[in-house]
């Protein structure tokens, strides 16, 4: 009998093993386009993470690394070269050789012609590529080999071996549509006419079902020649509610969710304490920077003294500790510590009200009847706070930070609005009159030229482009921000950085908080899951993902 | 009849001209172009990118000329793209209408159903109209979210019977294992209107002059009730039902977004949201064609039921 059940657990046991060939993830947006050129966003970076493979990639060390192609590009090994441009400026050639045996879906070679495809449509401005500065820079395209391709470069950066958005686009299936009418190309693409089609796939994956809306299913690209999946079939569903992604999960509807597009931190930790034995979380620090960003234009906020006094009121570790149960480390600057640039020594604001008090004394501000401090004409320290209104974490935030401030004798008021108001129109057209709160992301050693160069203050004239909400002029900052990428080495950008830190550290153009972690839920039987912290998925990586044994 | 019915889609067009102008303003008024949104997302994008993305988009010129390029597509039948999930509007409409349709159409039904059924018990049983308004109150008052988050505690998360949300990819019988929950959950919400107007409309009806006669002539009170008080009870009911309809169409945002089922709500939103113009529009249109089309077709059922309407103009 006994041999006869042990027997049926034998046979049961496989079956078991067999039902985790299906992976299911949940994440909270829908990606609007599936087209690697057009468009960036979370949702189809996540997506594509698993059936496409980029030339370049940050790897999980945050240094560059190769992904498709064979060797990185460097000086040193001739496969980047310095030269100068027909017109006599200093310019770059950079060589990147295709990893042999990576195929379309359908079977055909990805060659040197896939390339110069993504590089003529990205050439053509009305194909309506999303940023086009690097189609700008690079000015001609050669290729000697079927699968070697070099372009030559306008402009030197440090940047050179990255190859960022310039990823191959099948132009076996897509050259026809783009020739015939370029600027349909956007919307006649097979990326959106036909996005279950094999060869538009280079990754271990392909897209083989689509859910507009509501998910995708990825099978196996049978001509991937790396190592092979484990999944037979993965789906991706989009849960924008993320109390009815939590109650997805802890059905068994789906296995896990993707920090990329996951919990808020809050949640997670809520769920790690409700049901963490069901479940393998894994909170990883990243590269998303909440700050608040001030409005130098404000009078108020103009002098330094004030800034300083914010930062030296606004009690961040208790908030972090109270709040996100310390799992997102305090940002003393705008550079993340994790960043082989940061400078572990730059300016630490501690909380010091006393400080901030005598430092609003010396600024002129003076405590008023009602507690509120006021200046010599008598005009009382009011600052307008805003932030996303409906997120709560921010909104509970706001309201810690500004009880604290009113300690001091600072009054905020709270005038929260919709995310596409606030981002489209108050913050990118500099409508705050004091304070906003929200966050940057970026990749790793981003030169912040667009967030702190003056050349980068939004106005009319230059379509409200540039990312310098705060109006932060500093010549230094400037001359730093054009050397920085210029800066071929390493060692001589370090320096550099330093200094970076240490001005944004003491000018305070925005109060730094903290940098965002994500929290990744995954189950306790899947293993091999390598989440970055930075821009790029650990989708990318989804080969390496296996069932627990 | 056949005036009355051509005179109102007269009505009809107009009206739905009128709407798409009007929310064609609204929306390409609200703050934040596409544009500007892509631009406070992506410090690549230059003031160069801008510009050429906005002539691309269309968003260079003036609104009304923008209006009058739509409304001359959309009449030569040619829907466009939507923008914000970069299909072809009709592609999306299509599943999302059938989702919703079944989900709401469902939810009607049993809410309808049940809702007559409490009512005539309140109308015809004096002692029950007290439990019956209590349960009516409660629907009524207990918000769709909290419904569809306590059943998905219950059957989904504790017990494990039902899914928690999403759609089927099977079909068949695991298809409707999807739609309990939410349907169940729209049924509750719809109960309560039916219920109180049901009892209204048969408490007012069985006390009419006829009803007695009926009784003395010895109908049985099945009879009285179903075969006599309904059919004059039914005018008012007729009315909500063509409201309903208007819902059905346009989905039920609350349910849709906490079980995760895409329907004509979420995609409305999301296309509002999303700034997406065109997918908007062709939807409100869609929204506001069925309801108005509803109302003429309750408008004629209740001629049909009334004959003293018959003369109306």
């Amino acid at each position: 009998m006994i041999r006869a059940l042990l027997a049926l657990l034998l046979l049961a046991l496989p079956a078991a093993a067999q039902q985790r060939d299906t992976l299911t993830i949940g994440i909270t947006q829908y990606p609007a386009t599936f087209h690697p050129n057009i468009e960036s966003m979370a949702a189809k970076s996540y997506i594509l993470g698993f059936v496409r493979r980029p030339l370049t990639l940050y790897g999980q060390d945050w240094q560059l690394a190769c992904s498709s192609c064979e060797t990185l590009p460097t000086l040193e090994n001739g496969l980047a070269v310095l030269e100068t441009t027909p017109d006599g400026r200093p310019g770059i050639r950079v060589t990147w050789r295709i990893r042999e045996g990576l195929r379309w879906g359908d079977g055909t070679p990805v060659t040197a012609d896939d390339l110069r495809f993504a590089w003529e449509a990205g050439r053509a401005f009305e194909t309506g590529f999303g940023p086009a500065e690097f189609y700008r820079r690079a000015y001609e395209f050669q290729s000697s080999h079927p699968r070697e391709v070099t372009l030559r470069f306008d402009r030197v950066t440090f940047e050179y071996a990255s190859a960022g958005d310039f990823q191959p686009l099948p132009a076996h299936l897509e050259r026809a549509i783009w020739e015939a009418d370029r600027r349909a190309y956007r919307s006649r693409t097979r990326y959106e006419t036909d996005t279950t089609n094999p060869g538009l796939w280079n990754g271990p994956w392909r897209i083989a079902a689509v859910q507009p809306g509501a998910g995708v299913t990825l099978e196996p690209n049978p001509h991937w020649n790396g190592p092979p999946p484990a999944f037979r079939r993965i789906r991706v569903l989009t849960v924008e509610n993320t109390p009815a992604l939590e109650a997805q999960l802890l059905s068994g509807q789906i296995d896990m969710i993707a920090g990329e597009l996951g919990l808020p931190l809050e949640q997670a930790l809520a769920l790690q304490r409700r049901a963490g034995s069901r479940f393998a979380p894994h909170f990883q620090p990243g590269l998303i920077y909440e700050h608040i960003d001030l409005n130098l234009d404000n009078p108020i906020l103009a002098d330094r003294r004030v800034r300083q006094a914010l930062i030296l009121s606004a009690d961040r570790a208790q908030i972090v500790a109270r709040l996100f149960d310390s799992r997102q480390p305090v940002a003393h600057s705008n550079v993340n510590p994790l960043d082989g640039v940061h400078d572990p020594d730059v300016r630490q604001w501690p909380f010091d009200p006393a400080r901030a008090r005598a430092l609003l004394e010396e600024a002129g501000w003076r405590p008023g009847p009602d507690g509120i401090r006021r200046n010599v004409a008598g005009e009382r320290l009011v600052l307008d706070f805003m932030t996303t209104a409906g997120n709560r974490s921010r909104e509970q935030v706001q309201q810690v930070l500004a009880a604290g401030w009113r300690q001091v004798g600072i009054e905020m008021r709270v005038r929260n609005e919709p995310p596409r108001v606030f981002f489209s129109e108050t913050v990118t057209r500099r409508r705050y009159g004091g304070l906003a709160m929200f966050a940057w992301i970026s990749s790793p050693e981003s030169v912040p030229r667009s967030t702190l160069h003056s050349d980068e203050i939004p106005t009319e004239a230059r379509n409200w482009s540039g990312q310098n909400y705060t109006g932060f002029r500093n010549a230094r900052m400037d001359e730093i921000l054009e050397r920085l990428p210029e800066t071929l080495q390493r060692a001589d950008r370090i320096p550099l950085w330093r200094e970076l830190q240490a001005i944004y550290a003491e000018e305070l153009p925005a109060i730094p908080l903290w940098f965002r972690a994500d929290a990744h839920v995954w189950p306790p039987w899947l293993e091999g899951v390598r989440p970055t912290g930075h821009l790029n998925p650990s989708s990318l990586w989804a080969e390496e993902w296996r069932v627990r044994r | 009849m056949i005036g009355l019915v051509a005179s109102r889609l007269a009505q009809i067009g107009v009206t739905l001209a009128a709407l798409s102008f009007v929310a064609f303003l609204l929306i390409g008024l609200m703050p934040g172009d596409p544009i500007a949104l892509a631009i406070a997302g992506d410090p690549r994008l230059t003031a160069e990118d801008a510009a050429r993305l906005r002539a691309l988009q269309g968003l260079d010129t003036p609104i009304l000329a923008r209006y009058a390029a739509w409304a001359a597509s959309v009449l030569s039948g040619e829907f466009g793209h939507s923008r914000l999930f970069a299909r072809p509007v009709a592609e999306l409409l299509w599943p999302a209408l059938v989702s919703t349709l079944l989900l709401l159409g469902v939810a009607v039904v049993l809410s309808a159903g049940f809702g007559l059924l409490l009512g005539a018990l309140a109308a015809t049983r004096r002692r029950a109209r007290g439990a019956v308004d209590g349960v009516a109150i409660l629907a009524a008052s207990a918000p769709t979210f909290w419904i569809g988050i306590l059943l998905i505690i219950l059957f989904a998360v504790t017990l494990g019977w039902l899914p928690a949300g999403g759609q089927s990819e099977e079909g068949g019988l695991d298809a409707v294992r999807f739609l309990v929950l939410p349907v169940a959950t729209l049924a509750v919400a719809g109960l309560a209107s039916w219920a109180r107007h049901a009892a209204s409309a048969l408490t007012e009806a069985l006390s009419a002059p006829w009803i007695v006669t009926a009784r003395a002539r010895g109908a049985s009170q099945h009879r009285v009730l179903w075969g006599h008080a309904l059919p004059n009870a039914a005018p008012p009911l007729v009315t909500l039902a063509a409201l309903d309809a208007g819902a059905l169409v346009g989905g039920a945002l609350v349910t849709e977004t906490v079980f995760a089922r895409p329907g004509m709500g979420k995609l409305l939103y999301d296309a509002v949201m999303g700034s997406d113009l065109n997918l908007a529009l062709i939807a409100l249109l869609l929204i506001g064609g069925v309801t108005m089309a509803a109302t003429l077709a309750a408008d004629l059922a209740q001629r049909a039921l009334d004959p003293r309407l018959r003369d109306a103009p």
